[in-house]
């Protein structure tokens, strides 16, 4: 069995003046994820991945029961080994959390408290989940960031955040992330903040914990180029639904979903030859399109039918197993290549 | 000649100390030392990692900063040493595209008015209702609605902004735009959109473009030739593709091969090329070559002494590296491995 299976999950905030669920107020709610269900195996690494706006990050807080409880509804199934963290009390997932589940975020800055120096809010940890304390715990701390790469680690802890560089409070961060050998690690765009040279050693670190510790990975990024070097398994979210699920190099090499192609197509490579033109989507995201109506993607994409716009498209298997794709219209071999001359007129 | 050409630009921020006598204490080298020439018509990409300058140097040509040392020439005109007023006029043909869309837009402004504030200083267009068909015609290149006029920023999704960032560079008919990070505050789709509407308009109307990005895949799409910075200063300077090619400086290396390539094959196949710890601080400067103290093939001799200088060796390429020709053929080894372990050990101090 999975160690993280998703199902159905949707989390919807209340719009100001309205009430929870149906009722007056109901038409203002914003509904963030809108049924994401995906799993995540021992020592997988698994990629959420869409733009600004399409769920990934409150996709992570709910399963890190990080959400505000007022004001917002969670719906659907998150089972972690065996027991629904959703329906978890408050006391259960604080006890998970730090332990079995940890966390990384974007900002490294704003996630480590300004006034304690960094050795405490590691070995706080430690405390609260190992029992350690004093000078054993001091010495497992040194050794946690020692492990991450963090150089003198004995003079580190007695600093505060602000005196170590960003990459160096990224590394802090996992330090803490991992100390209790998490059997799930959620990394929220671990390196979006850092700088590429500085990036390439945080996922050279990520890779090495998978490998070493087998940790499960949840690596939510919206850079395509990350998940290509990590993720094992990667889903593609669009206004909080997953619209495509492959592993990553049928993935990378079929992108079938018309969302997937074009988000493919629009980015710049490194590799390409110069003058090659880029095939961006047109238009840009619209929240008004609930996806109980239709495609939410559908007023963007090049193969749209009036077909799109009768219910929520389900998930199929067109091109191979285990390859999904929620779309009625998807970019299947004979249609591609019509399909980017279409696009480029 | 060329459009513009800059001349040993330095941009020297002094750091002061004390109430009373606000007594200099030092300096932070932002930019030390800067020669670069940009052709009519084409695009030089900037690129290097935060706090190498590059947003500075951008500014300095503008004289949005003061320049501490070096001549900027636009056109024949060495903009360093012109009188405040003249460079106040001369500015419409130097425009400048930021970062920030919503940041660089007055929230409180309509876009009409945004638009034509510009044009009514630089006494373009004799009245309003001729600034206003000019605003159209432009708002129409850059891919937005006429009703826009009427309506404020805060109405318009991140991308549109940036339209309205170029549309104001553009009603100035300018012959350089200075683009500031153009598309990083960008979705990846919407990125491609204003990637490809930069280039349409270069080519309608013959625009010289300064971009300036973090993003290497993004400046090696649209640029002509790459200049990339380190520190300050530029270490490599090559054309577009030939930079890709054959990188030379080990910093182009490594930054080469730390950006990630959405294609699995090539994740997989490449070795990359692990630098060790941070950007030095650019109040104090390494001495040397200022890329020593990361270099993964760093010499006991001169490079910890002796500064190297942009030397030329190709076509149109140049970089400053003592030992450049012989990492290339292979007689100098790498003296530090690459992997968390090697970056472990020897990762110098940084704050």
């Amino acid at each position: 069995m999975a160690l993280l299976s998703v199902d159905e999950l949707s989390v919807t905030f209340a719009g100001q003046g309205g009430g929870r669920g149906a009722g007056s107020g109901a038409r203002r709610d914003t509904k963030a994820v809108d049924g994401v269900s995906f799993e995540v195996e021992e020592g997988q690494v698994v990629g959420l991945v869409g733009e600004s706006g399409c769920g990934k990050s409150v996709t992570a807080l709910a399963l890190m029961g990080l959400l505000p409880r007022k004001g917002v509804s969670v719906g659907g199934r998150a089972e972690f080994d065996g027991a629904d963290l959703l329906s978890m009390g408050e006391k259960k997932i604080r006890d998970l959390r730090g332990s079995q589940l940890a966390m990384i975020f974007q900002d490294p800055l704003s996630s480590l408290n300004p006034v304690v120096p960094i050795g405490i809010q590691v070995t706080e940890i430690l405390t609260r989940h190992r029992g350690l304390k004093g000078e054993p715990a001091r010495k497992e701390a040194a050794s946690l960031l020692d492990r991450v790469g963090i150089p003198d680690p004995d003079r580190r802890l007695k600093e505060y955040p602000h005196q170590l560089s960003g990459g160096m409070r990224q590394r802090a961060l996992i330090a803490m992330a991992v100390a209790c050998a998490p059997r799930l690690l959620i990394a929220d765009e671990p390196t979006t903040a850092l700088d590429v040279t500085i990036q390439a050693q945080i996922l050279e670190l990520l890779k090495e914990l998978v490998d070493q510790q087998g940790t499960a990975l949840l690596m939510i990024t919206h850079d395509l180029g990350v998940v290509a070097g990590l993720c094992d398994q990667v889903n593609v979210l669009y206004a909080g639904r997953a619209v495509e699920t492959a592993g990553r190099r049928e993935l990378f090499a079929h992108p079938t979903h018309p969302y997937a192609h074009g988000l493919l197509g629009s980015i710049p490579r490194l590799d390409a030859p110069r003058g090659d033109p880029l095939r961006p989507i047109r238009g840009s995201i619209n929240d008004k399109i609930a996806w109980a109506d239709g495609c939410a993607f559908a007023p963007r994409c090049d193969f749209y039918t009036m077909e799109c716009l009768t219910g929520t498209p389900e998930l199929t298997e067109p091109r191979a197993r285990g390859h999904q794709v929620r779309c009625v219209n998807p970019v299947l071999p004979a249609e591609t290549s019509a399909g980017t001359a279409e696009v480029s007129s | 000649m060329s459009l513009l050409e800059l001349d040993g630009v330095k941009v020297h921020f002094p750091v002061k100390k004390g109430i009373f006598f606000d007594r200099t204490v030092g300096h932070v080298y932002a930019v030390d030392g800067v020669s670069l020439k940009v052709e009519a018509g084409q695009t030089y990409g900037l690129v290097g990692e935060s706090g190498c300058g590059k947003t500075t140097l951008g500014r300095a040509v503008l004289r949005l900063v003061d320049i501490t040392e070096g001549g900027v020439l636009f056109d024949g005109t060495d903009l360093a040493k012109l009188p405040e007023e003249e460079m106040r006029q001369i500015r419409h043909r130097l425009q400048m595209v930021f970062q920030d869309p919503l940041g660089s837009l007055n929230p409180r402004q309509n876009i009409e008015s945004i638009l034509s504030e510009g044009m009514a200083a630089h006494g373009i267009g004799a009245d309003q209702e001729e600034r206003r068909e000019r605003i159209k015609k432009i708002l129409a290149e850059v891919g937005l609605p006429t009703n826009a006029l009427s309506r404020y920023p805060h109405e318009f999704s991140g991308g549109q902004r940036q339209r309205i960032g170029i549309a104001r560079a553009l009603v100035l008919e300018p012959d350089v735009i200075i683009c500031d990070e153009p598309v990083s505050a960008l979705d990846v789709s919407i990125q491609a959109q204003v990637i490809n509407l930069l280039e349409e308009l270069q080519e309608s109307k013959g625009l010289t473009y300064l971009v300036i990005a973090h993003d290497l895949a993004v400046v090696r799409h649209i640029s002509d030739v790459i200049g990339v910075m380190y520190l300050g200063s530029l270490v490599e300077e090559a054309p577009s593709d030939a930079l890709y090619a054959e990188p030379r400086h080990p910093y182009t290396k490594a930054l080469m091969s730390a950006v990630p390539v959405p294609d699995p094959d090539v994740e997989d196949r490449r070795e990359r090329i692990l630098l060790h710890g941070d950007l030095p601080s650019p109040a104090a400067p390494p001495a040397g070559c200022r890329f020593h103290t990361r270099c993964p093939w760093k010499q006991e001799t001169r490079c910890a002494t002796e500064r190297p200088e942009l030397t030329v060796v190709g076509d149109g390429h140049r970089v400053a590296c003592h030992f450049a020709a012989e990492i290339e053929a292979g007689t100098v080894e790498r003296t530090r491995s690459t992997g968390i372990a090697a970056v472990t050990e020897t990762e110098p101090e940084t704050v």
